[in-house]
């Protein structure tokens, strides 16, 4: 194709790309290095029967003035990237001097919003991405196995919690496991105990989270490994038949080592997703004792009167870093497989 | 030995056929549960004395007579306005997925026959696009679109998930256009036709299982879409996923749970049909990029 017409073909897509995509990063990193004007103060005299008394309040006007001059704030250079709020430096260099001991410390690494959510999502993804694989692969094989007249429907109903969005996905599932629904009230019922819920304690929400994570993700690992058997060439198994392996050793020595780069691309898909965890957040209202860092940022941005577009930014760059630090094998492994075929 | 091996194979049909099972009720229970709730009052579906009454609906009857009610899909989709939001959500999905299909097969054709370096550096960028995050980027939007003062509005939140939804759109029809053999639209250019006109003559007729696919995903992405909805509409704009969430924000009107509920169903029914329709369509979409990739 020439170099000209791929031009013209490329160009709306690349507009809404670099437009909506590209520039915003761009935006993310200049608000950043901003911060919110601080109040300019003012003397009012305020008198009353008893004498006059001067008194510090928020000028208004000038406050009004300072933010239609400069709307994105004053500059704060990287300020705002090691403040209490975010990577902490000084906070953390204090609770290490001062604490006497290890749990001391984890006390105050814990209480520190930005590595207490930076805990939840590495716990979240950690535990979901394995399970999710493990779950996908025996479900393929499981359903692979079934006759066809039975499959379509079978793989209708398996992807049914993958296909909703994750806060009603979530919120199907709280109904149930909340202290009124089915699951919570017989847990209550076996365990003899009227107070016991799964949001009470800061483990159970986060297995909670987990469990819920699992099972939205693993039709997405069924289906790619589901496609990925029908690939599996038949000479080696019939081959293995022959040598008297049984099933098991015929998925052990043959099918898995085939499906080996399909589960690296799921792991890598499902960790991208998994670390952008938020949604299910806010479906089992479990803000208190779980926090990922797409919370924070929406938490930093949810009221519209105050927004702290400052601190929003740099929790984005610093999650865009983690997203690309994660990205980096994908890439290369893209890269390597491109330079091969062309 | 026959015997033996029948006995085993025996064996692990049972275990698979518990298996899927146990499965399919994790899945798909969760929603049959809620289907049914929705048609209870709230004493119904949120019991504290008794799970049971979801099925034989105790309170419905006292309150309603009958066993089963549309309260609270009456309630949600006047008194809450959700047919207003549904309204919305239809207005989104048709023209996120009108115009993203538009770029995406334009690109990803380009992309499919070009040979050189440039296009698979767009390649790359698209899937970096891909793994960001939405909300970050949501953050990116906020401060300009409130300078602009094109916040709160429909089109701007269209456009966002056109773009949002580029990369993966590109990438799925790139893999798709890759299928479709280069001879088919060189004969059109030797008898004489200029790449546009191979392009709408020739590969326009055939490309619609791969134009299928993207459309049903770029479906999901708007209709089932909540941060970018959520963030960058005005409250009277708000399409169904954030609607739904305002109504969890005000749980203290007692109503306001039961027409979650209720909202719920509403907005799974339809995506559900759509999916049960092309199944298909979306397993073959899902599993192009993987097995390549």
């Amino acid at each position: 194709m020439k170099h000209k017409t791929f031009f013209w073909f490329m160009l709306p897509t690349c507009i809404a790309m670099v437009l909506f995509i590209a520039i915003p990063i761009v935006s993310i990193f200049v608000q950043s290095l901003f911060i919110e004007h601080q109040k300019p103060t003012i003397e009012i005299e305020i008198c009353d029967p008893f004498g006059c008394k001067k008194e510090v309040g928020v000028d208004i006007e000038a406050y009004a003035a300072l933010n239609e001059e400069q709307p994105l704030g004053r500059f704060n250079g990287l300020e705002t990237y090691i403040d209490r709020n975010h990577l902490a430096f000084k906070e953390l260099y204090e609770g290490w001097s001062n604490s006497k001991n290890f749990r001391e410390f984890s006390s105050t690494f814990f209480n520190l919003p930005f590595y207490k959510a930076l805990t939840f999502t590495l716990t979240y993804t950690l535990f979901v991405t394995p399970f999710v694989i493990c779950l996908g692969f025996i479900l393929a094989l499981s359903i692979n196995a079934l006759t066809l007249k039975i499959k379509g429907p079978t793989i209708f109903a398996t992807i049914l919690p993958m296909i909703v969005t994750p806060l009603m996905g979530s919120l199907v599932l709280f109904w149930m496991i909340d202290a009124e629904g089915i699951i919570g009230s017989t847990i209550q019922d076996l365990f003899n105990d009227p107070y016991l819920s799964l949001k009470a304690s800061t483990t159970l929400t986060w297995i909670t989270l987990i469990t819920y994570g699992i099972w939205h993700h693993a039709p997405f690992a069924f289906i790619v490994f589901y496609a990925a058997l029908q690939t599996v060439p038949q000479e080696p198994i019939e081959a293995a038949i022959i040598d008297g392996a049984d099933r098991i050793q015929r998925i052990r020595y043959v099918v898995i080592p085939h499906l080996l780069p399909v589960a690296v691309f799921i792991a890598l898909i499902s960790m991208m997703d998994n670390i952008r965890v938020f949604e299910p957040i806010l479906g089992f209202s479990a803000e208190a004792s779980a926090q990922s860092f797409s919370w924070l940022i929406y938490n930093d941005l949810r009221n519209i009167e105050v927004m702290n577009f400052g601190s929003a930014a740099a929790t984005s760059i610093l999650t865009i870093i983690m997203v690309g630090i994660l990205l980096t094998p994908v890439l290369i492994k893209t890269w390597r497989e491109f330079g091969e075929t062309r | 030995m026959a015997t033996l091996a029948d006995i085993k194979s025996r064996k692990l049909l049972i275990i698979n056929t518990i298996f899927i099972i146990t499965w399919l009720i994790i899945a798909a229970f969760p929603f049959i549960w809620t289907f049914l709730g929705s048609f209870k009052v709230r004493e119904d579906f949120f019991s504290r004395s008794d799970w049971w009454y979801v099925i034989s609906g105790f309170n419905t009857i006292i309150e309603t007579g009958g066993r089963y009610t549309l309260n609270a899909y009456k309630e949600a989709w006047i008194e809450g306005e959700f047919w207003y939001a549904a309204r919305n959500t239809v207005i989104v999905t048709f023209f996120v997925v009108t115009i993203s299909l538009f770029l995406g097969t334009l690109g990803g054709y380009a992309l499919s026959r070009s040979p050189y370096r440039y296009a698979f550096w767009i390649l790359i960028t698209a899937l970096v696009f891909r793994a960001m995050p939405h909300i970050t980027l949501v953050s990116g939007y906020l401060f300009p679109f409130f300078q602009l003062n094109i916040w709160g509005i429909l089109p701007t939140t269209i456009i966002v998930l056109v773009a949002i939804n580029q990369p993966f759109t590109l990438w799925l029809l790139y893999s798709f256009f890759k299928t479709v053999p280069k001879e088919l639209d060189e004969s059109g250019m030797i008898d004489g036709c200029s790449h546009f006109q191979a392009f709408r003559y020739i590969i326009m007729p055939v490309m619609w299982p791969g134009v299928i696919t993207a459309g049903l995903f770029s479906l999901m992405l708007a209709y089932n879409d909540f941060t970018v909805t959520a963030m960058l509409l005005s409250f009277e704009n708000h399409t169904m996923v954030p609607k739904l969430q305002s109504y969890l924000g005000t749980n203290q009107h007692e109503g306001n749970m039961m027409w979650a509920v209720a909202s719920v169903v509403s907005a799974t029914a339809p995506l559900f049909m759509i999916v049960m329709f092309f199944q298909k369509q979306i397993i073959s979409g899902l599993t192009a990029g993987a097995v390549k990739g």
